[in-house]
């Protein structure tokens, strides 16, 4: 066997057959399911005569299209009411459970997954939805596929792949505790670039990454994709087996001691080889925030907008003019200059519990800027509620902020969350591409802290230096 | 899923790189239930002006490449979202075929599910397809899967890798579906000795799922 990095562990476990040139049938314990990339899959099994081969190990919920306010009215738009109710009724006809819009465990697909214990390490895992990497942060490889895939596990619990490639990505020493795992993540990108994954599965290792929380890891995991990553992987520890005992799907007693055992085994041998090692330093990493249009267009809070006329690479030169005109950013200023309109905290990046408490943080007794309107979309209905026993809720209500039901929202805007043209919002989500929170919308993607510190000044604000 | 074997045709250029799926098609035609019909918002932001009249620029509106089953473009086409709604939209326009130095992977799967072949090229070759593009009202390639190359009318050839797996499907239009339950009896065998080995991958949820 020789020594073998986590990846290939979970891999090779989970090897149905292989074809003579690696072309593998590789099995999938846990499908994730939500309302935009599923109807065409039901449809197809539906014209097919086919069933699901285990309705069991699949779990559906809406969130894209989910209105973020008062929901017992219904929804407006005609086009994401239906596709809503077709989860539904697929659901009810293929015996396929689905949280509700009303049931307190809904919200947003890779938040509910791990919070019920569905996700748990060791796992295949996919949904159709690039973010599903986040759910790498359990050791479970875990990645998006497309609708045609989804139909595709339905009918045979399985997928055909080809072995990606491996990636490690090593942080140690010591991040400053005004970053995050948002920083570090978006520091990745900006180093490797939104193309430096292509083909491979990384493993985020070092001593940074081991002290991060579950739900910090998740972050880190769910922007994997956004360097062109196939999927991200943190090896499961005590953090991980803490997280997930006693959640509701997750197994119990005997079983669960049985389950640790072997997951706490999940780690990348001594002396396994990666095909690419990237290596970062925690002391080195500030927080971050992008000024152009995908997530590499990325700097330090007390950079400055680069400047294309010193560019000699023409692409880049070109690449760079057109995201400033997108944004409508002058180049050179200093990226604390830039004023915001918009500030959205949510999204299946930043909207869990220790994500609301920092944010809470930064705003506690203070106010949002006169110029800005901001929103907090807590992640699940359940989040929702410990927030408010917390009394988070008041917090960010009394600082001006509107506190809103879960679900994608203003992440990717296909419900009413959306920015207007020109507008320019500090959002804890994971894509600024043109148009992503609305048509002409400017996204600068943050941690919690960064929006929060944003929401109150009207622009962003090097953190470093703030009083909390 | 339609085969494919060899396509001849004009090449459409978007000379950018990190086409991300927001642009080829955005979030508002995402509410579709249907996998047909998205033409309509096929690069829907890019190819109108601000004032929301078509930009005569882009390739999608301009007459010489409304026929055209050949989309040249940069590199890490599809970045971004997962959505298949892209590869359908691309789809409904009539691209069989994309050129490009390198693909995002999922995009890259979502292209083999329908019948459309991505290949990649050099730099070089990408470059020399884009100065054609440009210097030429129609210019017209052949892509020969079955030979695995791009043939120029000026006679250069260039080859590209495939899985032989996915090149076999796509050949023959095969239904990946159906393929994989030829395997049925392997899924079973699998299962028994999985359920054995971690149990806990395959409980009962239903008794605790209830609301």
């Amino acid at each position: 066997m020789g020594s073998q990095t986590l990846f290939e562990k979970i891999w090779n476990q989970h090897v149905v057959r292989e074809e003579p040139d690696g072309t593998t049938l590789l099995y999938i314990d846990r499908h994730l399911i939500h309302e935009v990339t599923s109807p065409q899959a039901f449809e197809g099994l539906r014209l097919a005569g086919r069933q699901p081969r285990r309705p069991q190990a699949a779990l559906a919920v809406p969130d894209h299209n989910v209105p973020t306010t008062d929901r017992t009215q219904g929804i407006a738009d005609p086009m994401s009411a239906l596709q809503i109710s077709t989860l539904e009724h697929n659901c009810t006809e293929f015996g396929i459970t689905y949280y509700g819009m009303e049931d307190v465990r809904q919200g947003i697909v890779h938040i509910i997954g791990p919070e019920q214990g569905f996700t748990l390490p060791g796992m295949t895992i996919v949904c159709g939805d690039s973010h599903t990497s986040t759910h790498g942060a359990f050791g479970a490889l875990a990645f998006g596929v497309g609708t045609s895939e989804v139909e595709h596990v339905l009918a045979t619990q399985c997928l055909v792949q080809k072995r990606p490639k491996t990636m490690e990505i090593r942080v140690e020493g010591n991040l400053p505790d005004y970053c995050s795992s948002k920083d570090v993540i978006l520091a990745i990108i900006g180093r490797i670039g939104i193309g430096g994954g292509i083909g491979y599965v990384v493993e985020y290792t070092g001593s940074v990454i081991r002290s991060f929380s579950m739900e910090s890891r998740m972050t880190l995991c769910n922007m994997s994709i956004e360097a062109g990553a196939r999927a991200g992987l943190v090896s499961p520890d005590e953090s991980t087996v803490a997280y997930v005992k006693g959640r509701p799907l997750s197994p119990q007693g005997d079983l669960f001691e049985r389950a640790k055992q072997d997951w706490l085994k999940l780690r990348t041998d001594p002396g396994a080889q990666f095909d690419q090692v990237v290596e970062l330093r925690g002391e080195d990493i500030s927080p971050q925030v992008t000024w152009g249009t995908n997530p590499g267009m990325v700097t330090d809070v007390n950079g400055h907008i680069p400047d294309p006329a010193v560019m000699d690479d023409d692409k880049l030169r070109a690449a760079t003019e057109r995201a400033l005109e997108y944004m409508g950013l002058p180049a050179g200023i200093p990226i604390c200059d830039i004023q915001i309109d918009r500030v959205f905290i949510g999204s299946c990046t930043n909207s869990r519990i220790e994500d609301l408490r920092m944010a809470a943080k930064y705003v506690r007794g203070k106010h949002v800027a006169a110029s800005v309107k901001a929103m907090v979309v807590p992640g699940s209905g359940l989040i929702k509620l410990q927030a408010e026993e917390e009394g988070l809720d008041r917090v960010f209500r009394e600082a001006g902020f509107e506190w809103r039901e879960p679900g994608c929202s203003m992440c990717l805007a296909m419900n009413a969350d959306v920015l207007t043209p020109g507008e320019r919002c500090a959002s804890t989500s994971n894509r600024n591409f043109e148009g992503r929170q609305g048509k002409g919308g400017r996204t600068h993607l943050v941690s919690p802290a960064m929006a929060a510190a944003a929401a109150v000044e009207g622009h962003f604000v090097d953190i470093r230096n703030w009083d909390v | 899923m339609q085969a494919f074997t060899t396509v001849t045709g004009t090449v459409a250029p978007l000379n950018r790189g990190d086409v991300d799926t927001d642009q080829i098609i955005p979030k508002q035609y995402l509410k579709t239930i249907h996998r047909t019909g998205l033409k309509e918002g096929l690069f829907a932001d890019w190819r109108s002006r601000p004032d929301g009249s078509p930009d005569p620029d882009f390739f999608s509106n301009q007459p010489r490449y409304q026929d055209a089953p050949i989309l040249l473009t940069g590199e890490n086409f599809g970045c971004g979202s997962s959505r298949e709604h892209a590869p359908w939209a691309l789809l409904d326009y009539g691209i069989r075929c994309i050129l490009a130095p390198s693909f995002a992977d999922i995009f890259y799967n979502n292209c083999f599910q329908n019948g459309i072949l991505p290949v990649v090229l050099t730099l070089p070759e990408i470059q020399t397809l884009f100065d054609r593009t440009a210097s030429h009202d129609r210019y017209q390639v052949t892509i020969d899967l079955a030979q695995q190359v791009v043939v120029l009318p000026e006679g250069e050839r260039y080859a590209f890798t495939v899985d032989p797996f996915r090149k076999d499907c796509m050949i023959k239009g095969l239904d990946g579906i159906g393929l994989t339950l030829q395997h049925e009896t392997a899924i079973s065998v699998y299962e028994s000795r999985r359920v054995q080995e971690a149990p806990w991958l395959f409980q009962d949820l239903s008794s605790r799922t209830s609301a």
